[in-house]
């Protein structure tokens, strides 16, 4: 299936829920809106013109200042048309919540792990949704930009120095 | 040579406990290789024959606390790890000391930021700093050297009490 194919197939079934088709040198971006994304997750996965078996990764942007401050991406791939594909949603800050594409994918679940502990997004029925890096009981999400890259003084334990 | 040629001379030879117990300690000190990054390749580089830490007594590197008394700490230690390294130096039976081995142990190094422990000394006593990013093998055994000078300086009677207080600390 070619790319235009793929993109208009899209595009057929959803309509106004995909918001705008990018392309840059070859990679397209697909924007969706978030209360959507797990129909089209499905969706891409299941057709059988498309394929898209395999999600690479799930992270998110922090746009600081915007109204609608956080995009989460999605990058997913088609062994049977060797397509990448990538999709975005962007959602507010107030609350930062999407729903999980794991009953879709399972391989999103560290990922979505990975970008709340990160960014705070929280993955409504994700199965476990856990810290990934940071310890458990830490307070901030150290890539969300108002968050100081030396950390915050005394949010990390350390143990007691022996003498 | 040595002791071999005293011991002809003369079949006896006097010295003090201290002495030959801080002599016995220094001539075969064994690491905790405790790598944890990319400084660890040069640790296990120093043990190869090219290097040969074993000619300082300190080629056995166990990988159980309990047999070391010298913890060479190689590589970035991250908060989260920091309860690690402290938990396994716990372990390590009286009298031990610890290599900073590398830029980030000893100060951070190049990672300032959120997560990482600017410096093993907020947590662990210290006794001997390396610099470098890696070091080079010769500067860990320069270290490990170093080590050996300050044990050789100890006496026996300096670690006495030292597990009981612990014991009556806990
Ligand atoms: S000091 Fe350099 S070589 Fe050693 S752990 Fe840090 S970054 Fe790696």
């Amino acid at each position: 299936m070619e790319q235009k194919n793929i993109t208009s197939k899209i595009k057929e079934k959803f309509g106004e829920s995909v918001l705008e088709i990018t392309e840059f040198r070859g990679d397209v971006s697909l924007s969706v809106t978030p209360n959507k994304i797990v129909e089209i997750a499905e969706f891409l996965k299941n057709d059988e013109d498309l394929q898209f078996v395999m999600c690479k990764d799930v992270t998110a942007i922090d746009w600081a200042t915007r109204k609608n401050r956080f995009t989460i991406v999605y990058h997913v791939y088609s062994f049977k048309n060797n397509f990448n594909l990538r999709i975005k949603a962007t959602i507010s800050e107030d609350p930062p919540v999407i729903d999980s594409v794991t009953s879709v994918w399972r391989s999103a679940n560290w990922y979505e792990r990975e970008t709340y502990d990160m960014y705070g997004i929280n993955f409504r029925n994700h199965p476990d949704l856990r810290r990934m890096y940071m310890p458990e009981g830490f307070e901030y999400h150290p890539l969300r930009k108002e968050f100081p890259v030396l950390g915050i003084p005394g949010s990390l334990p350390l143990p007691e120095k022996p003498e | 040579m040595g002791l071999e040629a005293k011991l002809t001379q003369d079949g006896f030879i006097t010295t003090t406990i201290d002495a030959i117990i801080a002599w016995a300690r220094k001539s075969s000190v064994w690491p905790m290789p405790m790598g944890i990054s990319c400084c660890a390749i040069e640790m296990i580089a120093s043990a190869d024959p090219k290097y040969d830490l074993a000619r300082f007594g300190s080629e056995v590197m166990r990988f159980t606390p309990r047999q070391c008394d010298l913890m060479i700490v190689a590589g970035t230690v991250t908060y989260k790890m920091a309860q690690v390294v402290r938990r396994i130096y716990d372990q390590m039976p009286e009298p031990k000391w610890v290599i900073a081995m590398g830029a980030c142990t000893s100060s951070g190094g190049m990672y300032r930021s959120y997560n990482v422990v600017q410096g093993i000394d907020q947590f662990l006593p210290v006794d001997v700093y390396t610099a470098g990013c890696p070091p080079r093998p010769e500067n860990l055994i320069n270290a490990v050297m170093t080590i050996q000078q300050k044990i050789a300086k100890t006496r026996a009677r300096d670690f006495q009490d030292k597990p009981l207080l612990e014991l009556q600390n806990r």
